[in-house]
């Protein structure tokens, strides 16, 4: 029966070589190689342990990224549902075996990897409203029914996240989940009421966040509140990206990073330490290859057939911007400080493998852009 | 068919939903752009001050302080080598410890280890913390001995002030100390304060502060975000303060300070043409080396309560009725507005018949009375009741205007040292003003012979005596070496008397301004008499200290003798007319003495004063004498010296 639906197409491997989008590749080696120069430079120019564990897991999860690419699009398709379960019950795990650091439960020791199974859900749910959303008939998506239930899958993970705490992925989570609805094509009255009605319980929302969250937003309004305390990562990220100019203050220079007044320079504010060393120039350039590979990433959804492989490119590239625009963003102190890494620069495996296994189904998509797959 | 068309329709959608989002996404990328701007160009001259405020972080160095030098170049304050402890705050793990420890080694004890803590409370956590800033060899060898079990212990070769000459110099030059509170509010100390720099507290130190302190040097470091150094970007040097040379000549000062020994007095020299301050001890005296670190209390109470009051600079702080030394310019005011003829004759019948005057009975100081007197005899032989005469013709008015024309009633060093004090020289409006009474001539009277409401200081008689002495031509009396005085010009034309004369020649007995190295007389001859009646004193049979005289013309000077009363002389006193030593410490009169030397070509005047030393012709006279030898014998020096051979020094 199964075989029935899915209307495969053969390809030899030669097809899947040529239809492989190399210049995808080419971007991911690109910010690849940048991450292991900016991760190097947190060291203060010393080989040492977070630049060979960077290049080790770079290498590990590049490998994973290529052999994964090979796995049929449809393969992701059948088994996004389990991938969606898989996410939750890991999250479940951390809530009750999770390991802590610095105040927050979020990790499962895996002995060879800390897993951070939100990082993980991430893709999961994209994978999974993509795959709700292919078999949806246009005519039907606007019904309650069809409402309703995506949003009880996203709430679950994003309020486990929550209870770790992480404000931060459980908002990456919920801004791509909604992305996908979005593309869908739900009624845009839903989103302008949803929208509103956030507004006014804002109050409310901020009554019930944690105080080192509260103090975050406050800070950000006005960094100066307490210039050592809450304001300090800020402060100190502005002073560092603002002094590093138009050129930059030159590789393994930047004072900020080096005299570690930078916080966090090789997680959340990598993009600091770069922006300090290689000024406006390295950011713009920076930008843009992100720019490009989410322009690679929907172009691959431009050229699929199946609807599933449009709405998780088309995701996925929105989860991207997510996770590049949130970053940036927070560490010019656009908006507050939420833990949110850089794709793929930032150090840290969770992270970069669930980029990794994103951009696999990406480039499967594209290898198998013809396929067909069964609305029933 | 109609499946395909839904699919069309959805794929449709979701590309337009898709293009939207990609349109949102731009958009916010360009926020990102435009932010980026902001921060990276805009303001990113704001970011790198701030940036390198961060990183750089600055370390004053102290700075040398300027020496002090005499006439002769004699070094009268400088800069010694010394030993010191410091530690750097920041590189101590446990500050207690390491405390302990360094209170074994040098034997701190319970008092000074609280200071060290204290201390520590004012200091950041970068700061350095001076445990010692005069440790003994013995001390600096222990520490460098056990440095490696001492973290943060820093063993410093530092320099710190030193006053060779000690007790002789502290009332002109003073000394240093730690910056008070108030004394980093004065703004030549705040804008060059560095922690740990000593600075002024008295004297020329205090007074010249500003050029003595010089620029400190900035150390600027690279640091991190703990505060730790982690290189040397810049070392600004400092500058050492600029040298000051004193008009004094320290041989004539230690030598007049010896005279003072035991005794509480001043000795004042000056040069009757240059105005410049050759000697002024003070007596009793204290070591201001004492107070570079820091006087112990022990010292201090000694210092403080000494009854002889060694604080107390006596040449210029100390106010005492110049007695009979104020009867030379008595006369001279007298003779200047024509008041009486010095051929007039007074005569002087001792105890038994005073002086009177509406029924107040005024002595003479001789018990038996000088017999008949005339001007140059009662100057001589200081003769009250010629001069209460004299008083009571002349007013305290005419006798005021001429006592402020010759340097008594105001600061003699202008603001040089701010315990100066301007003595007070009475007149008529005076009393108005102050005490809102008025004058009783009973007080012009006393006022003749240098008693009653008159103060004046010992450096103020001799300013006196050497504008007497060369002619009666202002003088500008100084301390501080002055280059810009040439003063071979300044002899030249007082002693040719080439100066100007602005004045009609009636305005010089008018209450007028004279600027420096003018006449003040108004005839020549009544200032030739009055130093010829103190050569008479002097040289004199009869003459009040014709004891301490030279016959040697070279060493031949004229003096006024002075015995100040410091309370009223009763009936009693003068029945049991007691000795000098069998009078109570505290009631016996200050001696005076003025005089000027040579005779023949005045060049230096001088006062001394005893205080309750008795007599001015038993206490103070020989002194001056045999000062007056020590300053003729170096003249020859001081003039090659100061006209450029500096070889003989």
């Amino acid at each position: 029966m199964l075989r029935e639906r899915i209307q495969a197409t053969n390809y030899s491997f030669f097809d899947k070589l040529k239809s492989i989008d190399y210049l995808l590749i080419l971007l991911i080696i690109a910010i690849g190689a940048i991450s292991v120069f900016a991760i190097y430079s947190t060291e203060g120019g010393k080989f040492s342990f977070y630049t060979k564990n960077h290049i080790l897991r770079l290498s590990l999860f590049f490998s994973l990224f290529l052999v994964l690419s090979f796995v049929r699009v449809s393969t992701w398709y059948k088994n996004a549902y389990i991938f969606y379960v898989i996410g939750l019950v890991l999250l479940l795990v951390v809530l009750f075996f999770g390991i802590s650091a610095s105040g927050a439960t979020r990790w499962i020791n895996l002995y060879f990897l800390n897993l951070q199974p939100s990082e993980l859900m991430k893709i999961a749910v994209i994978v999974c409203f993509a795959r709700y959303y292919h078999r949806i008939q246009s005519s039907d998506i606007q019904s309650y029914k069809f409402l309703i239930q995506p949003i009880i899958l996203l709430i679950i993970p994003c309020y486990l996240v929550i209870q770790q705490p992480d404000l931060g992925t459980s908002i990456l989570i919920a801004g791509s989940g909604i992305a996908i609805i979005w593309l869908a094509g739900i009624n845009i009255k839903y989103f302008v009421y949803s929208g509103l009605l956030l507004l006014v319980s804002l109050p409310f929302a901020i009554s019930i966040l944690k105080p080192y969250q509260k103090s975050r937003i406050l800070t950000f309004f006005n960094p100066d509140r307490d210039p050592l305390g809450a304001g300090y990562q800020i402060i100190q990220s502005k002073i560092a990206i603002g002094s590093g100019g138009f050129f930059g203050k030159g590789y393994l220079k930047g004072t900020q990073s080096y005299l570690e007044f930078l916080p966090e320079k090789h997680t959340d504010f990598i993009f600091t330490l770069f922006s300090e060393e290689f000024g406006f120039l390295g950011s713009i350039i920076l930008l843009f290859l992100y720019i490009l590979l989410i322009y690679r990433i929907i172009n691959v959804g431009l050229v699929s057939r199946s609807f599933f492989a449009k709405l998780y490119c088309f995701g996925f590239a929105t989860a991207i911007f997510l996770y590049v625009f949130v970053n940036i963003a927070m560490v010019l102190g656009m908006l507050p400080i939420v833990g949110a890494p850089l794709p793929i620069m930032s150090y840290g495996g969770s992270s970069l493998l669930s980029i990794m296994l994103g951009l696999s189904i990406v480039m499967s998509c594209k290898i198998y852009n013809q396929e067909q797959i069964s609305v029933y | 068919m109609l499946s395909r068309g839904r699919n069309i329709e959805k794929g449709r959608v979701i590309t337009r939903r898709m293009f939207i989002l990609a349109a949102a996404k731009i958009l916010l990328f360009a926020g990102i752009s435009s932010r980026l701007y902001n921060l990276q160009i805009s303001d990113r001259e704001k970011y790198e001050i701030l940036s390198d405020k961060n990183r750089i972080r600055e370390w004053k160095t102290p700075p040398q302080r300027g020496i002090i030098l005499d006439n002769f170049n004699k070094v009268l304050a400088s800069n010694d080598r010394v030993f010191q402890l410091h530690l750097i705050l920041d590189e101590i793990k446990d500050f207690d410890v390491t405390v302990f420890k360094i209170k074994n080694l040098i034997g701190l004890d319970k008092f000074q280890v609280k200071k060290l803590y204290k201390k520590r409370e004012r200091l950041k956590s970068w700061d350095t913390l001076v445990v010692s800033d005069n440790l003994s060899w013995e001390q600096f060898s222990k520490i460098n001995l056990y440095l490696h079990e001492l973290e943060g212990a820093k063993p410093v070769l530092s320099t710190s002030r030193f006053y060779p000459y000690a007790n002789d110099l502290v009332h002109i030059v003073g000394y240093v100390g730690d910056a008070s509170l108030k004394d980093i509010e004065k703004p030549e100390i705040k804008e060059n304060f560095v922690p740990g720099l000593k600075v002024g507290k008295y004297g020329i130190e205090s007074s010249q502060e500003q050029h003595l302190i010089g620029k400190y040097g900035i150390k600027r470091y690279e640091v991190n975000a703990s505060g730790k150094r982690i290189s040397q970007i810049d070392y600004i040097k400092e500058l050492q303060g600029s040298k000051i040379n004193l008009t004094i000549d320290i041989e004539i000062q230690k030598y007049a300070q010896e005279l003072l020994k035991g005794k509480a007095g001043s000795i004042c020299a000056m040069d009757i043409y240059t105005g410049e301050v050759v000697a002024m001890a003070s007596s009793p005296t204290y070591d201001p080396n004492k107070f570079t670190h820091g006087i112990n209390q022990k010292d201090w109470k000694e210092i403080r309560e000494n009854p002889l009051k060694p604080l107390v600079n006596k040449s210029i702080a100390g106010l005492y009725s110049p007695g009979s030394t104020f009867k030379p310019l008595v006369a001279l005011a007298a003779l200047e507005y024509g008041i009486l003829d010095p051929e007039k004759i007074v005569r002087c019948k001792g105890h038994k018949h005073p002086y009177e005057l509406y029924g107040v009975k005024y002595h003479c100081w001789k018990k038996e009375g000088h017999g008949y007197m005339k001007l140059r005899n009662a100057i001589k032989q200081s003769c009250d009741i010629y001069f209460y005469e004299m008083a009571r013709l002349l007013g305290v008015d005419r006798l005021s205007t001429i006592a402020k024309r010759y340097g008594l009633g105001s600061h003699v060093l202008g603001d040089i040292y701010n315990d100066e004090k301007n003595g007070l020289v009475p007149n008529t409006k005076w009393k108005r003003n102050a005490l809102e009474q008025s004058w009783y001539l009973g007080e012009t009277v006393i006022n003749g012979i240098g008693q009653g409401y008159i103060q004046t200081t010992p450096l103020q008689l001799c300013l006196m005596t050497a504008q007497m002495a060369n002619g009666g031509y202002k003088i500008k009396p100084h301390i501080l070496k002055d280059d810009t005085i040439n003063y071979q010009d300044v002899i030249n034309k007082i002693k040719l008397g080439q100066s100007n004369y602005p004045f009609h020649e009636r305005n010089y007995l008018d209450d007028i301004d004279i600027s420096y190295y003018q006449r003040m007389y108004h005839k020549k001859s009544n200032i030739n008499f009055v130093l010829d009646a103190m050569f008479g004193s002097t040289n004199e049979r009869y003459g009040t200290s014709f004891r301490s005289r030279y016959d040697d013309p070279k060493y031949q000077f004229a003096g006024k003798t002075g015995t100040s009363q410091v309370r009223r002389i009763t009936e009693l006193d003068r029945e049991l007319d007691l000795d000098t030593e069998q009078i109570e410490y505290k009631k016996r009169d200050h001696a005076l003495y003025i005089a000027f030397a040579p005779y023949r070509d005045p060049r230096y005047s001088i006062s001394v004063l005893i205080e309750h030393g008795g007599s001015g012709s038993k206490a103070a006279a020989p002194l001056a004498s045999k000062l007056i030898k020590k300053i003729i014998d170096r003249h020859k020096l001081r003039e090659q010296f100061n006209n450029g051979d500096t070889s003989l020094a």
